[in-house]
């Protein structure tokens, strides 16, 4: 039987391992293995004999896009831990410093990394050709994101000013304000850009996904909540291992996380959105609604819009965090080591980020156990690709292979936390 | 936002828990202690549409990133991108979803590529987890350090 090969570098182009093999034979899909390769493995034996206080700088260092949301969830495991509530004004200045992060994160993937997709370009660089003034946009809503995160995250790039407890320094409220026009522009062109990706052309495609996000009694969710399911799950983080296990699977270098009780997961923009629609703010909700969503979000192909709608949301609630800022008293509260056990789990832009740490009397790290989006929705990946190969076998194989690495960027999958490169070899038999 | 923006920026991009590919970030750190504190110099971790902000309106830039090109390791590679593409093989081994060679075709195509951009990028070896770079490699980076002094000098 003829067997063909397909090999593409999409990410680098260098040999090296492959990450996503698809295998057919006939009118079937016979085979289909996502590999990624996990660093925080590394970083989990790194923070071993640290103290507490260097955690969220060190998991910062763990990816380049969401170096935020490694931060929030080692702070707030240290907080747990060691029995600390942090005041009003400063939680909200880290949900602040989040939605500087989803804006920044949220922008390039729609508009560097996925719209390409679907306007039948190659990559961005292409499409700024035709489409400059839409490129244009999208970098200037990041880099309002990034004006956010550079401010409070005290540099540019790499933020250093988070601390457990709190910042080490807050900036002035004029600095805040200043933010403010730009984050109104930003909140226009997001709406804009929730317009724009509407009209895509959108695969008809759908499951019935176990949609996994925090959930906050009043808040669209960053930093905290109990972790609820669409089939039934509520319980506070801190049962999160009791319910979730790392499988290893022989493919891949990475462990697959799936839920006990049942099997794959999603975590990330469709899940938070479809588990909490009713705590955005009404902005959103009507971005969302314009574009034709429900209040449910079954289409991971529609990812592009949801992010689009929490860019709205985030720049949203960015000025609301603005326009009610109070200076706090001080930029932290104290901490006192204990022997304990802390957990933590926020909303990195790709879905939740579960870390937990063990400490002795002195805050030193015993052991720490980091588990990031891409490695929980790595099972659900491949079962899109289960179903969407099948559906579309007819399709030439460059378009094929083109729509497969597509339906793995609706993960919008964080390539310094998951792998190195993406590669795709698809194999017909 | 910065309101002002010095003329030279150097932006050193990686990172420093894959080994080799922290190097341009250590490059950046030793030229902060030689150069003076007019000429911005900035960390980065590659991602590409962060340079585009990072080296906005600035009249000459040094980019300095690992690569991973089949050179042998040690190897200083150098494109005035003013002049030339940076082939896409080079400077793209670790986040680089969006990467440096693909953030200066951007800058390019929107007609934003500030008047002078150098790109060095220094082939490593080893890019796995962990800390430190190979000596090979930390001894390329004594002569990009010497020669970006000295480039910019004239």
């Amino acid at each position: 039987m003829k067997s063909r090969t397909i090999k593409v570098d999409y990410l680098a182009r260098v040999e090296g391992e492959c990450a996503l093999l698809v295998k057919m034979k006939g009118q079937q899909v016979t085979d289909v293995k996502l590999k990624v390769f996990e660093p925080p493995r590394f970083f989990e034996a790194f923070l071993r004999g640290r103290r507490f206080n260097e955690a969220p700088d060190i998991t910062a260092r763990i990816c380049g896009i969401c170096p935020v949301a490694y931060q929030m969830s080692a702070c707030h495991a240290m907080e747990d831990a060691f029995g600390v509530k942090i005041p009003d004004p400063i939680r909200a200045l880290r949900r602040l410093l989040y939605c500087g992060e989803w804006i920044e994160s949220h922008a390039l993937h729609v508009y560097l990394l996925h719209a390409p997709d679907f306007l039948g370009y190659e990559d961005a660089i292409r499409m700024a050709k035709d489409h400059p003034l839409e490129v244009q946009r999208g970098l200037r809503l990041k880099k309002a994101g990034n004006a956010i995160v550079n401010l409070l995250g005290g540099r540019e790039i790499h933020p250093i000013n988070v601390r457990v407890g709190g910042f080490y320094k807050i900036p002035k409220q004029a600095e805040f304000s200043a933010l403010a026009e730009e984050l109104k522009w930003a909140r226009d062109a997001a709406i804009e850009t929730v317009r724009w990706v509407a009209t895509f052309p959108i695969p008809d495609f759908k499951r019935d996904y176990e949609f996994v996000a925090l959930r906050h009694p009043d808040e669209y969710p960053f930093n905290e909540g109990r972790l609820v399911s669409s089939k039934g799950l509520d319980i506070p983080v801190r049962e999160y291992e009791q319910h979730f296990v790392e499988e290893h699977v022989a493919h891949s270098n990475a462990l697959q996380s799936v839920l006990k009780e049942r099997d794959a997961y999603l975590v990330g923009p469709l899940a938070r959105y479809s588990l909490n629609f009713d705590r955005l703010s009404p902005v959103a909700q009507e971005a969302a609604r314009s574009a034709g969503l429900d209040s449910v979000c079954q289409n991971p192909f529609q990812s592009i819009i949801v992010r689009s709608v929490e860019t709205v949301y985030a720049c949203d609630e960015a000025l609301r965090i603005i326009g009610d800022f109070k200076m706090p008293d001080k930029a932290w509260v104290d901490v006192e080591p204990r022997v304990s056990t802390g957990y933590g789990c926020t909303e990195a832009p790709r879905g939740i980020i579960y870390h937990r740490y063990r400490l002795d009397d002195r805050g030193v790290i015993l052991d720490a156990k980091i588990v990031p989006p891409t490695s929980q929705n790595q099972k659900t990946i491949e079962g899109d690709l289960w179903q969407y190969v099948p559906a579309n076998i007819e399709m030439q194989k460059d378009r094929l292979q083109w729509r497969c690495e597509a339906a793995v960027r609706n993960y919008d999958p964080c390539i310094s936390c998951a792998t190195h490169f993406l590669k795709l070899q698809i194999e017909r038999e | 936002m910065t309101p002002e923006r010095p003329s030279i920026v150097i932006i050193g991009v990686g990172n420093e828990y894959r080994s080799d590919d922290g190097v341009g970030v250590v490059i950046a750190r030793r030229l902060k202690a030689q150069l003076p504190t007019e000429i911005k110099i900035l960390e980065g971790s590659g991602e590409g549409a962060s340079l585009l902000e990072a080296w906005q309106g600035a009249t000459s830039v040094v980019v300095l990133d690992a690569a991973h090109s089949g050179a042998p390791p040690g190897t200083v590679h150098r494109f005035d991108a003013s002049t030339e593409a940076i082939p896409s093989a080079f400077l793209n081994y670790s986040t680089h979803a969006f990467s440096v060679a693909e953030a200066v075709e951007l800058s390019r195509v929107l007609h934003e590529l500030p008047p002078h951009l150098i790109v060095y990028g220094i082939e490593g070896s080893n890019f796995e987890a962990g800390v430190g770079l190979s000596p090979v490699v930390e001894d390329a980076v004594k002569l990009v350090v010497a020669r970006v002094v000295s480039e910019l000098r004239h």
